[in-house]
């Protein structure tokens, strides 16, 4: 019988062994993938008992980590409430978003280039903190953009071309994040169910996440093609008074039934500074398809800016198109969608001499001793139109804000390029009201991007809606140290 | 009308290599000659004491930040109580495994000490929503184990021979098949967690399945050694493997089919295993056919088949398992499962230290979820610790087994450690995802009455034949009749021969 009893030994300790294996690999194998799934409630109650790191911007602080009474340590708080809600996010019992959400590791204390300050903390015996995230933003700007956007929904994106940091992004509902971050888990939820239930959306960074019709902002990118192209801005282009569509019925007319230049042809610069749709149907028409969408991905379409911190929805340029889709995509209609950083993008490659910056909004990670553990260094994302296009179309849209559409973008003793756009979406709905430029055009310091979503309630133009929005940024980023 | 007692052997003489040599220094008591093997388990067991005692230490100073004399003398108590154990293995065993009663002690230890730990997390939360502070589970499971002790020198003063027990083996099988039955009778029996097999008296509530587990096991080993010839010589070959006779199979099959079929209708899965693998290993090393096996093999995956369409539970738990982080399952249904999982996760290596960790956010952390609060703060050191202690049960059992003279002795030991290690298998396999879920409790460290009080009732047993492997061998019966030794050790059998 002792045969067959040392097998049963010999299974048992088969059975252990199993189980020895599979503890190795359920806490230290899995344990990685374990700790970061989403139903995991652990790993943030973990972290509210220390100490984390704040978010800044400029010497604001937009997120910080206050001592509390109740059953964890610290209390998450925002002292600027909605102004920068899109920006930090916000760092509930349960989940987290925005910076808190994509800086986690380091505003958490657990990031690996803290390895230095932590070995201290252990000899110290000081408390586990979390480091600082400076970001780009300039208080200034960034107040003077969501005053002037006001109530209205819509997004602003300012950008220095020249390193492609964010200095202003502002999204329109907003939100407080303070009450998210509430240790009671009922005003927590409550917050969050009032907010993911408004039909406004204020959850939605609009300047990142939401896609809208360029409407005739596209037009600067169907420029940038025929210039490529070989076309001058002197040449006279064809521009009449409503232009048939290929394979199509329909007629598309211009703006307001204008009349661009002569009313047979106009040339390309006074094409744009009125903001010519038959001229530009045309110009997409000769074109072609292909080569918009080639001059829009060199400008980022199609794809997200790659290590942005904040979540993205792509800018897309439809894939197949007839002629008469071209001549409206042409003019940043169809099914043409850019979010406002895209724009804010191609406004800055412009300014920039043709060199598309990558933005960033993180500038510096810091130490909890304050010492800084990396800085954010410019990088160039591509060069999607050559310099002398890039000066050709400054050109142009000096002339837009001179003498066109963009008027209301005017800073006294300030040059300023822009170009308008008035987008139409769906029917019975007022059309976005767009504006993107740069300043100063000879020496720019600021490119910008705005929205109003259905031009604020009211009919207009983005020369009327957008435009003035658009110079207040700029002239609070040239006052700006 | 009582029976002559059998006569046990002497005890075999220590070896000079023992370790018992490192302490034979010690002053000790003149003219009690004691044990060899004893010593060494007092020593195991004040180890075992200061384990719990630091655990204890390390909970308090993570609690409330300093130590109290308290501690000490409630480590002094729980040592004490053990202690009574071990005193009863000195008078009724001396002969047997040293090891087995610390590495119990140890892991009992450890389990007070963490169900104390959940006990002051919830009387914190308790304290924080203003609700009333619930009862302490630590106190019942002292109490419990304080039960446990008394039972296990029962066994051990009342099982002089364990041989004498096959005299009862269908006596056994009727009790044990009674007591399984018992939680089904209207008015004693319970449901907790949908599963019908506790009896409740007053407001103690009790599993009679673990104590059935034993007896059931009693009654097969004792069939077993009997019919044994039978079943391995009378069979017939089909396909090259030899099968027993249906006939003398019947009551096997009797005792088995009723057993699952009344834990099937109970809905506890975990037992329904536990039972089934224990009829299996015993009749596998009674016969030494490796056929069982098979036999046992197809017999189980029928039983799946049959039992996961019929059965809602199973399927629950399967669902569970196989997909426990899939759409709603780590919200509903692996619910448990999961946030098990992620203490397990939280532990990593070395654990969040005791009092120091979430454990109470896993549910049933102080019953069926205990190895992932361990996990969590004594990490994958501590699990590994307490898997290596459970194997070491397990082993000196089997050895006991190698080493039992008789055939029953062996049956016995067997089937007891090879419960022993599938219960802590198919319970921490299940709480780590090894396998599916099913309700079992960590032997000697979950908080449960008769699992405590069972268990300490399967170690005594295990002693028990321990105890009788350990004496040197019975003399031949070519013997001289007269030998020295054993008159100046036990005159008064000199007399009785007459």
């Amino acid at each position: 019988m002792n045969r067959p009893a040392r097998k049963v030994a010999v299974a048992c300790l088969v059975l252990f062994a199993a189980l020895l294996v599979n503890a190795n690999w359920l806490q230290v194998g899995q344990a990685g993938s374990l700790k970061n799934q989403p139903t995991n409630g652990r790993q943030i109650t973990e972290r509210l008992e220390r100490q984390r790191g704040p978010v800044l911007a400029g010497d604001v602080e937009i997120a910080r980590s206050v001592p509390s009474n109740d059953q964890y340590k610290f209390l998450r708080q925002y002292p600027a409430g909605k102004l920068y809600a899109n920006i930090s996010g916000y760092y509930t019992l349960f989940t987290a978003a925005g910076l808190e959400r994509s800086q986690d590791v380091l505003l958490s204390g657990d990031d690996d280039r803290l390895l230095a300050s932590r070995v201290t903390e252990l000899f110290t015996g000081k408390e586990r903190r979390g480091g600082t995230v400076v970001t780009t933003i300039k208080p200034a700007v960034q107040q003077v953009a969501a005053e002037a956007l006001g109530d209205r929904k819509g997004a602003v994106v300012a950008l220095d071309p020249s390193t492609g940091a964010v200095l202003a992004m502002v999204t329109s509902p907003s939100y407080d994040p303070t009450p998210l971050a509430s240790h009671t888990e009922k005003t927590a939820t409550d917050a969050y169910s009032v907010l993911s239930g408004d039909k406004a959306q204020p959850l939605l960074n609009r300047a990142t996440q939401q896609t809208y019709p360029p409407g005739s902002t596209f037009k600067l990118i169907t420029a940038a093609a025929a210039l490529a192209a070989g076309r001058k801005p002197d040449d006279r282009i064809a521009a009449p008074n409503s232009l048939a569509l290929p394979q199509s019925t329909a007629r598309l007319p211009n703006f307001d039934n204008e009349t661009c230049g002569d009313g047979e042809t106009d040339t390309l610069i006074h094409a744009l500074t009125i903001s010519c749709n038959t001229a530009f149907g045309q110009l997409g028409i000769d074109l072609g398809g292909d080569a918009l969408r080639q001059q829009a991905q060199a400008f980022g379409f199609d794809s997200t800016f790659p290590g942005f911190p904040l979540q993205q929805a792509r800018s897309v340029f439809p894939a197949t198109l007839d002629g008469a889709q071209t001549a409206q995509s042409a003019i940043g209609q169809y099914n043409v969608r850019v979010t406002p950083l895209q724009m804010a993008a191609v406004a800055a490659a412009i300014a920039n001499g043709g060199t598309e910056m990558k933005p960033y909004l993180v500038s510096e990670l810091r130490g909890p001793d304050g010492k800084t553990i990396s800085r954010t260094s410019p990088k160039g994302l591509g060069k999607p139109i050559s310099g002398d296009i890039a000066g050709e179309l400054t050109t142009m849209m000096e002339s837009v804000v001179t003498s066109g559409t963009g008027r209301k973008a005017q800073i006294d003793g300030v040059s300023v390029a822009g170009k308008t756009g008035t987008a139409e979406h769906g029917t019975g709905e007022p059309p976005h009201a767009w504006f993107v430029g740069f300043a100063p055009s000879d020496n720019p310091k600021v490119a910008v991007a705005v929205i109003v979503e259905d031009g604020g309630g009211e009919v207009g133009t983005g020369g009327a809606i957008a435009a003035p929005v658009a110079k207040q940024v700029m002239q609070a980023a040239l006052d700006s140290p | 009308m009582t029976r002559p007692p059998i006569p046990l052997p002497p005890l075999r003489r220590p070896r000079s290599a023992d370790l018992t040599a490192t302490f034979a220094g010690l002053p000790l008591p003149q003219g009690t000659d004691l044990p060899p093997y004893r010593r060494r388990e007092l020593v195991l067991l004040i180890f075992a004491g200061i384990v719990a005692t630091s655990a204890l230490a390390a909970l308090t100073l993570a609690d409330i930040g300093q130590l109290s004399f308290g501690i000490l003398t409630i480590g002094l108590g729980f040592f004490c109580l053990w202690a009574v154990a071990h005193l009863a293995v000195r008078r009724f065993a001396p002969a047997a495994d040293p090891v087995l009663l610390p590495v119990v002690v140890a892991l009992n230890g450890l389990g007070l000490v963490m169900i104390y730990r959940l006990d002051l997390a919830r009387s914190e939360a308790a304290r924080q929503s203003g609700a009333h502070i619930p009862p302490s589970a630590a106190q019942v499971q002292l109490v419990w184990t304080l039960l446990a002790v008394i039972v296990f020198v029962l066994v051990l003063a009342l099982v002089r021979d364990h041989r004498s027990l096959a005299r009862y083996a269908y006596t056994a099988g009727l009790v044990g098949i009674v007591g399984l039955l018992l939680p089904i009778v209207p008015g004693i029996g319970t449901s907790i967690n949908g599963a019908r097999l506790w009896l409740r008296v007053g407001p103690f509530s009790f599993q009679p399945s673990e104590v059935s587990k034993i007896i059931i096991l009693i009654f097969f080993a004792g069939y077993l050694v009997n019919k044994r010839d039978v079943l391995s010589i009378a069979s017939r070959s089909v396909l090259g493997v030899k099968f027993p006779r249906a006939r003398d199979l019947g009551p096997v099959l009797v005792a088995w089919l009723a057993s699952l079929g009344i834990l099937v209708v109970q809905n506890d899965l975990g037992s329904s295993l536990l039972f089934f693998g224990m009829f299996m290993v015993v009749l596998y090393v009674a016969t030494e056919r490796a056929s069982w096996i098979v036999i046992g093999f197809l017999l189980f995956m029928i039983g799946a088949v049959l039992a996961y369409p019929l059965f809602g539970h199973v399927q629950v738990r399967v669902d569970g398992w196989l997909h426990a982080f899939d759409g709603d399952n780590p919200s509903s249904t692996s619910y448990q499962l999961v946030q098990g999982l992620y203490g397990f996760a939280a532990g990593g290596l070395t654990g969040t230290g005791l009092g120091q960790g979430h454990p109470q956010k896993v549910p049933f952390a102080n019953t069926d979820f205990i190895m992932a609060s361990l996990g969590e703060e004594l990490g994958l050191t501590g699990v590994m610790a307490i898997l290596t202690m459970y194997a070491l049960i397990v082993l000196r059992g089997m050895r006991a087994a190698l080493g039992a003279k008789d055939a029953f002795g062996k049956l016995l030991a067997t089937g007891l450690s090879f419960t022993l290690a599938l219960q802590v298998f198919v319970q921490v396999g299940g709480v780590m995802r090894l396998i599916p879920l099913t309700g079992l409790t960590l032997p000697f460290v979950s908080y449960g009455g008769s699992s405590i009080v069972a268990n300490a009732a399967i170690i005594a047993l295990l002693l028990r034949v321990s105890d009788g492997a350990r004496r040197a061998p019975e003399p031949a019966p070519d013997a001289p009749l007269f030998d020295p030794g054993a008159v100046s050790e036990s005159p008064t059998q000199v007399v009785k021969t007459t």
